[in-house]
Formats: C-alpha cells, structure tokens, sequence
C-alpha cells in the first residue's frame, strides 16, 4: 500500500499496549468459526462492548466472563473461518482482546480484524502454545513469547501493514480524498 | 500471454495485465448489503467522511436475515438502512425480495467479468454468473461505499475440471460437498475455484450457483464458472449486455488441477460440526432428525424445490418432525407456486415461508433446542449455527433432506 507516511505501529496499539503485562492466552483449536466467535442471534448489536458480553457463548462461557483487557486469544489452523461478520473482531476488541495469533486464518477474518484494529498474528506453531499461558510480543523481532518459549512470527503482507499503520482501515480512509483506482 | 479468468477479469478492469500475487486497487461493478451487515457498513461509511456513495446505481440493498423483523432491535437496523438508501438514492429491495445472493443474480446485478463484492461470505455466488464476486466485511464495504474501489490481492486459481453424469437424485449439491470433503475446510484460502469441465457445461444456472456459493466453506475468495450459452441466456432480459468469450487458458498458471467424477456419486452428507465432513449417505442413514430445512440461497430455487417435490411424490412429511421451505426469493417462490407444489408441500406437512434466509444462520427463527438434530440444504453445521451449541446440524441435498423429512431420519433419496 502506498501510505503517504508510515505511522509508527504504536497506533493500533493503543496506549497501554495491546498486550497486558499479565496477559493470559485463551486457547483455541481449529477451524473456530465467527458463528462460535459471536452466534447470529446476536447480530443486531453493533455495539463492542455489547458484542463481548456474548463473544464464544455457547462455545466457551467463561471466555465473556474472565476475559481481561489485554489477554490474547491463540488458534490453531483458519481461525475466523465462515460469516463475514464484523461482529467478530468487534467482539473480541469489546472484549479487550486486541491480539489474536493463529497457525493461519480464514482470509475475510484477517481483513477484518485489521480494519477494525485488531491484530492477527501468524504464527506456525501457535498449536503449541498452552492455554493460560503467560504471553508478550516482540513485534520488531518477529518473536512472541508464550512461557519463557520464543516463537517466530510471519510479517504482516506490506499492503496490509499500511491500514495497521494507519491505525485501522477508517483512520486510513480519512487520510485520502480519492483513489487511485489500479495501483499496485 | 496465458492467464486464468479471475486474472484475466482484474486485467480488463485494471486496464494492465495483472496476474495472481499482484495487490491492486481495483473498480467494482456492485456492492451489496444486508440487514446484518449493512448497518456497521454505512456506520464505517460516515465515519470514513463519506457523504455521498460512489455510485448508488451500483448498490444492491435488500434486508434478508431477520425479516419481518424479528426484533425492535433489527427494526431498528432495518430503519437505519430504510434511511441511508432514501438520503444516497439507493434502491432499497427491502423485504421483498428474498435471499441476497439468489436476489443480486436474478436481478442482473452481477454479469460476466465484473468484480462485485458483498459485505457476506456467501457472496462468491455470483461467480455463477461470470463474475468475480468476493464477501468483505462492513469496514471494507464502507470504504467500498464510499470510493467504488477496493484493494485486492489477485488470487491463485484451483480449476476443479468435473465430468461424468450425475446418478438420479444426485446433484451438485452431493458434489460441492464431495469437494469440500477432497479439498478441506481451508484448501482453497485465498484462492479462486473455478468449476469446469463438461458436466460443469451441462449443468443448469442453479446448479452452478450452488457449486460456486459453496467457494467459501474450502476458504476460497471466489468461486466462479466460466459464461457460457447457459449464463447469456440465464441473463436475458435481467441484464443488456452481449455475449463476449471468457475463459480460463487451458495453460494458465493455476495453484492446483483436481478432477472429479461424478458418474458413481452417492447423495452426501456433511455431519457436524464442519462442512468439509462430507460422507456418502449410506454411513448416516438412520440418523433422527428433529427439523428439516429446505431453502437458502445454496438450495432454495425452484428447481432445488421441484426435486424435492419429486422424492416427496404423494407421501407426507412425517409428524415427527419439522419440515420448513422457503424459496430463495419472490420470483422462485413465484415459480413454485404456479407449478403448484406449495400446495403440495403445505398438503405434505411442511411449513412454507416467505423469501428469507430463515434458520440458516440461527438468528431470526427456527431454531433447534439443546440435543436436537438439523437436516439442512444450506451452506453452514458450524455448532450452534442454527441455534443451540448442543445440537446438530446435517447438510445434504434437497432430494436427501426430501427423502429425510418422509421418513424421520436420514435416508437415501434414491430409496423412497
């Protein structure tokens, strides 16, 4: 993408940073789908807090209610898989959650949590990490840290580190007036 | 130079050769949205500074999910969109219409080479109609709305060339779950999946919507069948545009080749939780279910329903279950009511809906209680998709969730 200027990666972070100092890993499987990540009947809500309230239930009804702001949710193979519901990201960022890594993800999942300011990570042995893991990243090494264990990350494709920059696909959209249609 | 249909389609909209792996900026044909997704999308929309709508002629609104509403709360939603679409100019199909993806085809809203995008996963149906079509979530789709363009990442293709004829009362359904089964539920991420080959050529405009609304539960960014004498003519008279060649090159670079056979394919079925669990009938066949649906925009057309109403012949439905249809929309409920099959099915037992998506996604009605077992023509099994995480839904053909609904479990369609 061609981002006028890179914007430190701090935005999307937020201030407190988007992992806690005691951040715990909330560990997942395969295939977990947006249906499991928040069920159609709640879809009339579009507000995150809201969403939250209701992220995995059914699934795993203790995620909502011990969730801490600043923990990460850790996946095995094509996370976020099916709906193209929005409402997923936003539920996790209600949550608090604004790191997910994942052994890969399903492609409209991973636009999504972008957009909306929610980081995916890739990374091929996530299917390690422990549940309640202690966890930090260290982004500028391609590293995260899940219990005194390293593990490298994939980079965000070039096109798409632009909207992280930019702090998420509406900020980014503020910052132009047309586009210009066919760049590469 | 050699190149598949989906590059082939970014290339003559790009006005540059463009090959898959390329990232590009890319002019759309149509955008759509619904009752569920359109709300955050227009809420993006403004806070992206939007005013006006890049194009409202090339906005496809309709409400699908949760109608009549179902909720204050999705009245709500309903209002909100009403209000956008009378302030842009937009032409709202409202409740009227049915299902989004049978509604955008059938309306001419998505032709050959054209990039459409839906703020929905089932969007890729268009690739029935030679399009490229691909779901985005509401912030892509408000940006979509709000400059008429967005970025791509060109895909790699997966050419399924199928051949062979189907069985009686086998039919593309039993297929794409086959593919699903043969390619996996993430088999096709990222990648575009063209349906091709001589039973492909054969196959009717329903069928192949089927196969190519089905794209996204292997991952895939887009499904799509080359247009050829069936689309044109499909297309008459919902869209004025003449007829162009385009087709993959036999030596296009494409990510994977798979053939498949069709001649000994049995009827299948996806049991929970995942769609890629595809097995032959025969290893399910007894299995109680509680409700069975017919319908969604996968198989709730008319001919989807008329081969129901072939299994069905004059037996009942069994009074032990639940037997809901809805056509996709008003014009294939239309069609199937002159052929007088609601009567026949409302005379069986069944309950029929207006156009909707209905249980589907378990969020409006026909939900299934804790322990219950789902028999579904529709895309998705994902536990807790058509309502409580302890119950079960199975995904089939209309002739297998006819067959199913006559006896009380699931049976063989070319059995009854």
């Amino acid at each position: 993408m061609a981002a006028k200027k890179t914007i430190p990666v701090k935005k999307v972070m937020a201030p407190e940073g988007p992992v806690a100092k005691n951040a715990r890993v909330w560990k997942f499987g395969d295939d977990i789908d947006t249906d499991a990540i928040i069920p159609g009947r709640f879809l009339t809500i579009n507000n995150p807090d809201e969403l939250a309230k209701h992220a995995f239930e059914g699934t795993r009804d203790e995620f909502a209610k011990k969730v801490k702001q600043g923990d990460v949710i850790v996946g095995g193979r094509n996370f976020g898989c099916g709906s193209s519901r929005e409402h997923a990201p936003l539920a996790l960022m209600g949550a608090g959650v604004k790191v997910v890594v994942a052994q890969s993800f399903a492609r409209i999942f991973f636009r999504n949590a972008i957009n909306v300011g929610v980081l995916p990570i890739t990374c091929a042995n996530a299917d390690k990490i422990d549940d309640g893991a202690k966890i930090r990243l260290a982004l500028q090494q391609q590293k995260i840290v899940a219990d005194d264990t390293e593990y490298s990350i994939e980079p965000v494709p070039a096109f798409m580190q632009g909207i992280i920059d930019a702090g998420g696909l509406v900020e980014y959209a503020k910052t132009i007036q047309e586009i210009p249609v066919c760049t590469r | 130079m050699s190149a598949t249909i989906v590059e082939k389609i970014f290339s003559h909209k790009c006005g540059s050769e463009v090959r898959a792996g390329d990232v590009v900026m890319a002019p759309l044909d149509g955008a759509m949205i619904h009752d569920i997704t359109g709300p955050l999308a227009i809420q993006k929309f403004y806070e992206m500074g939007g005013k006006q709508v890049f194009d409202p002629k090339r906005i496809i609104m309709l409400f699908d999910h949760q109608i009549p509403a179902d909720s204050i709360a999705a009245a709500n939603n309903h209002v909100y969109m009403r209000k956008f679409a009378a302030e842009q100019g937009i032409h709202n199909y409202d409740i009227n219409e049915g299902v989004c993806h049978q509604v955008t085809i059938e309306k001419g809203r998505a032709a050959p080479g054209e990039i459409v995008v839906g703020a929905d996963s089932h969007t890729c149906m268009y690739g029935a109609a030679g399009a490229f079509a691909t779901g985005i979530g509401s912030t892509d789709m408000g940006f979509a709305l709000k400059f008429g363009a967005l970025y791509f990442k060109v895909p790699e293709t997966i050419r399924a060339e199928v051949t062979g004829k189907f069985q009686r009362r086998v039919g593309a359904k039993d297929l794409i779950l086959a593919i699903a089964h043969d390619i996996g539920a993430d088999g096709a991420t990222y990648k575009a999946l063209e349906f091709t080959g001589k039973t492909i050529r054969k196959m009717d405009m329903a069928g192949r919507m089927t196969l190519c609304n089905m794209a996204i539960e292997m991952g895939g960014k887009a499904g799509i069948v080359a247009p050829d004498k069936i689309t044109w003519e499909y297309l008459k008279g919902r869209r004025r545009m003449k007829p162009f060649a385009l087709d993959s090159d036999g030596d296009a670079t494409f990510a994977e080749r798979r053939t498949y056979n069709v001649s000994d394919l049995e009827p299948q079925v996806a049991v929970p939780h995942n769609v890629d669990t595809g097995v032959p009938v025969s290893k399910v066949t007894g299995t109680h279910v509680d409700q069975v649906f017919i319908g969604s925009c996968t198989n709730g057309r008319f001919e989807d329903l008329a081969e129901a109403a072939e299994v069905l012949g004059r037996k009942k439905f069994s009074k032990n279950i639940r037997v809901i249809i809805i056509p996709a929309s008003r014009d294939e409920y239309l069609k199937t009511l002159k052929a007088g099959l609601i009567e026949k099915f409302v005379k069986a037992g069944a309950l029929v809906e207006a156009p909707c998506c209905g249980p589907c996604m378990g969020g409006a009605f026909g939900l299934i209680a804790p322990g219950e077992v789902s028999l579904s023509t529709s895309n998705r099994n994902f536990r807790g998709r058509q309502g409580s995480t302890d119950g079960k839904v199975y995904l089939c053909s209309p002739a297998t969730a006819a067959a199913s609904a006559i006896t009380g479990e699931i049976t063989d369609p070319r059995e009854v």
